[in-house]
């Protein structure tokens, strides 16, 4: 994740509580939303940016698997062409496995 | 799930930008605070 990105992750976090916060990925393959969300669940596997060693635990999802919460007709709008072309299950089975391991909240 | 929630927006270029991820959760009651569209290219 880009390193402006987890700055921002990490001041939002503190400012509004963990337990609070939210993150949303919108990566068009598994393996990059991954990493997103091992970044803000575990700390950045990479250690390169601020949340390198920092574990927030953060709850993190992707859009796809949030299509039941959001209004029908807005998510086939704004998600519904790239849900055809993206591999749907295998984003959401990535990121559900490090919500899983990693998010305590 | 997302309702009352901070809400931070990591989209994505080439999969779900930004903007159209904010457009669907708020119709979830979430609270955006930050939403910003990576470009892995």
């Amino acid at each position: 994740m880009d390193l402006e990105n987890q700055k921002r992750v990490l001041e939002l976090s503190e400012k509004f509580g963990k337990e609070n916060v939210v993150v949303v990925l919108g990566a068009s393959e598994a393996e990059t939303a991954g990493l997103a969300a091992e970044t803000v669940a575990a700390g950045d596997p990479t250690y390169a940016g601020p949340l390198a060693g920092v574990s927030l635990g953060l709850a993190v999802y992707h859009i796809f698997e949030l299509k039941e919460e959001v209004d029908a007709d807005v998510y086939d709008e704004q998600c519904g062409m790239m849900e055809m072309v993206l591999d749907v299950d295998a984003i959401g089975a990535e990121v559900k496995t490090i919500r899983d391991q990693y998010s305590k909240f | 799930m997302l309702q009352d929630k901070k809400v931070i927006i990591i989209g994505d270029r080439d999969g779900i930008p930004g903007p159209a991820i904010e457009e669907c959760v708020k119709t979830a009651g979430a609270d955006v605070v930050f939403a910003s569209t990576e470009c892995f290219v």
